[in-house]
């Protein structure tokens, strides 16, 4: 059997202000880039707490992407 | 963790093709299939447009039709369209709170334009999630509130008086504050203005004269604001002269405190009487002719150093005109201007440095490792052309020194909660999006306290200060975001350590309650508070852990 490649799932934090705005622009600019993101937008980086780091991490993330 | 989501929520959600933006990369099919599986929605609808006018009917009709309670879009980016959809729901009934949106063009179609497979799988992750936060939406009310029509301007130079001039026009009551005892800050002190080359005089007494005349402003001069209460459309500020205190009601408050020149102590051999600045320089030409033949101008004098890193910006013309003037005044007189670079943009400045050389004016670059040594009689030079030392004979020196910040910058931008860069000039919310404004709302700033600008820059930034307070104070009544934090009475703890990060003073402590407490009014929503509370008591509505926690759940199901 073949091996199958190893894709993870990200957890991205984004701040609706800078972040988040950029990932818009990316789209804008239609920059490509791999689909292993999923973003959760938040008001402000600083909203982030630990705790919800932690969560994703719990339920099987394999990398959090904190942007703000 | 216990699933909050009621068996009564009802989720309508409306997948946009946005024409070929999305349905164009990714299965719409697919994509509507898979919503329809999904927990609590009880309606999918796919549109060619959803923020076309026929989408947005879509959305009014189908809450009532099928009696929804949540409402979810998943198309472009709510940073552009969530306003629109948002409102689409507060009319049809819905409060507009209970709406949230799928990011599945912008951060979806666009960026996996040639993964139509594992996009689609990434689209139906974030509706998922949409649809895992819609659930645990709850009801959110934006705060009426009433406001003062009224403006307080703080500093009555060239940029305060033209912005107390346009909002006085406009029919709103300006209190200018002026701390000397006359208006026209640095504008008493100059010679000539560029570009027109007139004395000041008569745009200072024609400010001065319709300001005086306009019943709407009223002048406080010798008076400082020494202390500011309040928000957006209801600050108190208290003038004080003299010792007495005046309490008045304002809408927004406008920073226009100007600078001040630099006084070149200890450089260059400054003593005020042959070695001078540009300013002492103007007021000696203001009397006549000046009588010395040979004149040497030094540029950047205690600015782009390692002390004060920045260019003045208005250094460079101001020696230029002055070089002019005496030249026109005395064709034989020698200047030399000793600059490192000329900061002479625009047509009219190009053109005004052009002439310069023409009459005779002469330039000399200097390296600032080997500046300029100024003895008596003369002031010698490094000359990069010649690769040699140079004497250059004079009977006066002219110092062009930077403009600098007020020494109460830093006081007034404790006051107000604005913040000030490095240098003490005040940092507006976005060099671009924001130039006129403050991140703080109904904070504005303009003219030299942000940033030495021409007395034609300082009276554009004064208007369009003006312009942008406008757009509070010709409001009937204001609202508040509903998305605002709140803190459970019953669990805190009163540790402070929300109070320590929120960036807004939002936050009181009541120690005889021993709680904490958001003012709902100045809450900006970032919710700082809530990652900081170590017993989760402060929580960011619309955004909380139970509704972040369902979304990092949905994301990692699949």
């Amino acid at each position: 059997m073949a091996e199958e490649q190893f894709e993870p799932t990200i957890i991205g934090f984004l701040c609706n202000w800078c972040a988040y705005a950029g990932a818009d622009l990316a789209g804008v600019s239609r920059l490509q880039y791999p689909p292993n993101m999923r973003t959760i937008r938040t008001l402000c980086s600083a909203t982030v707490g630990p705790h919800q780091i932690l969560k994703a991490f719990q339920k099987g993330a394999d990398g959090v992407f904190v942007g703000g | 963790m216990k699933d909050t989501a009621k068996s009564d929520v009802r989720i309508g959600v409306f997948v946009c093709d946005c024409g070929s933006n999305i349905a164009g990369y990714l299965e719409m099919k697919e994509l509507v299939e898979y919503s329809k599986t999904l927990p609590n929605v009880v309606f999918v609808q796919e549109n060619l447009y959803t923020c076309s006018e026929g989408g947005i009917n879509e959305i009014k009709q189908a809450i009532p039709k099928h009696n929804l309670n949540r409402v979810v879009v998943a198309s472009c980016t709510p940073r552009t369209h969530e306003p629109l959809f948002m409102s689409a729901c507060e009319e049809a009934g819905l409060n507009p709170y209970l709406f949230e949106m799928a990011n599945i063009r912008d951060q979806c179609s666009w960026v996996h334009m040639r993964e139509r497979e594992t996009g689609t799988e990434r689209a139906k992750a974030q509706i998922g999630m949409a649809v895992a936060k819609a659930a645990r939406l709850r009801e959110l009310k934006r705060i009426q509130l009433n406001l003062s029509h009224n403006a307080v301007i703080i500093g009555g130079g060239v940029s305060g008086m033209s912005a107390a001039m346009a909002l006085g026009n406009m029919g709103y009551e300006v209190d200018l504050v002026e701390k000397e005892g006359k208006l026209g800050g640095l504008l008493n002190d100059l010679n000539m203005i560029l570009p027109s080359n007139e004395p000041p005089e008569r745009l200072l007494n024609d400010l001065v004269a319709r300001l005086e005349t306009n019943p709407k402003v009223n002048i406080h001069l010798n008076s400082i604001v020494s202390k500011t209460e309040g928000y957006v459309g209801n600050y108190v500020a208290t003038i004080s002269k003299n010792g007495e205190e005046l309490k008045v009601k304002c809408g927004i408050i406008i920073v226009a405190l100007g600078a001040r020149v630099l006084t070149p102590e200890g450089l260059y051999g400054y003593n005020g009487k042959d070695v001078i600045t540009h300013l002492e320089l103007e007021s000696l030409l203001r009397k006549g002719p000046i009588q010395s033949k040979n004149i040497v101008m030094i540029q950047c004098v205690g600015s782009r150093c390692a002390e004060r890193a920045y260019c003045s910006r208005i250094c460079c013309m101001t020696a230029v005109k002055n070089a002019l003037l005496i030249k026109e005044a005395d064709p034989t007189a020698r200047i030399t201007v000793l600059y490192r670079d000329m900061q002479m943009y625009g047509v009219e400045l190009e053109e005004m440095f052009r002439k310069a050389k023409q009459v005779g004016v002469r330039f000399v670059t200097f390296d600032p490792e080997k500046a300029p040594v100024v003895k008596d009689g003369s002031v010698s030079v490094y000359h990069l052309r010649m690769g040699k030392e140079v004497s250059i004979p004079c009977e006066l020196v002219v110092l062009s020194t930077p403009l600098i910040a007020q020494e109460d910058a830093p006081e007034v931008s404790t006051m107000l909660k604005v913040p000030i860069n490095e240098n003490g000039f005040f940092l507006e919310g976005h060099v671009k999006l924001k130039p006129l404004d403050f991140a703080t709302d109904g904070v504005y700033l303009c003219g030299n306290a942000r940033y030495p600008s021409t007395i034609r820059e300082a009276i554009g930034q004064g208007l369009g200060a003006a312009s942008r307070a406008a757009g509070v104070l010709s409001k009937d009544a204001l609202f508040t975001s509903g998305i605002v934090a709140d803190i459970n009475a019953q669990t805190c703890c009163g540790c402070l350590g929300c109070v320590a990060v929120c960036p807004y003073g939002a936050i009181n402590f009541f120690p005889e309650r021993g709680v904490c407490q958001v003012n709902k009014v100045l809450c900006k929503g970032c919710g700082g508070c809530a990652a900081t509370c170590p017993s989760s008591s402060a929580r960011l509505d619309g955004f909380s852990n139970e509704q972040i926690y369902a979304q990092i759940e949905k994301a990692l199901a699949g």
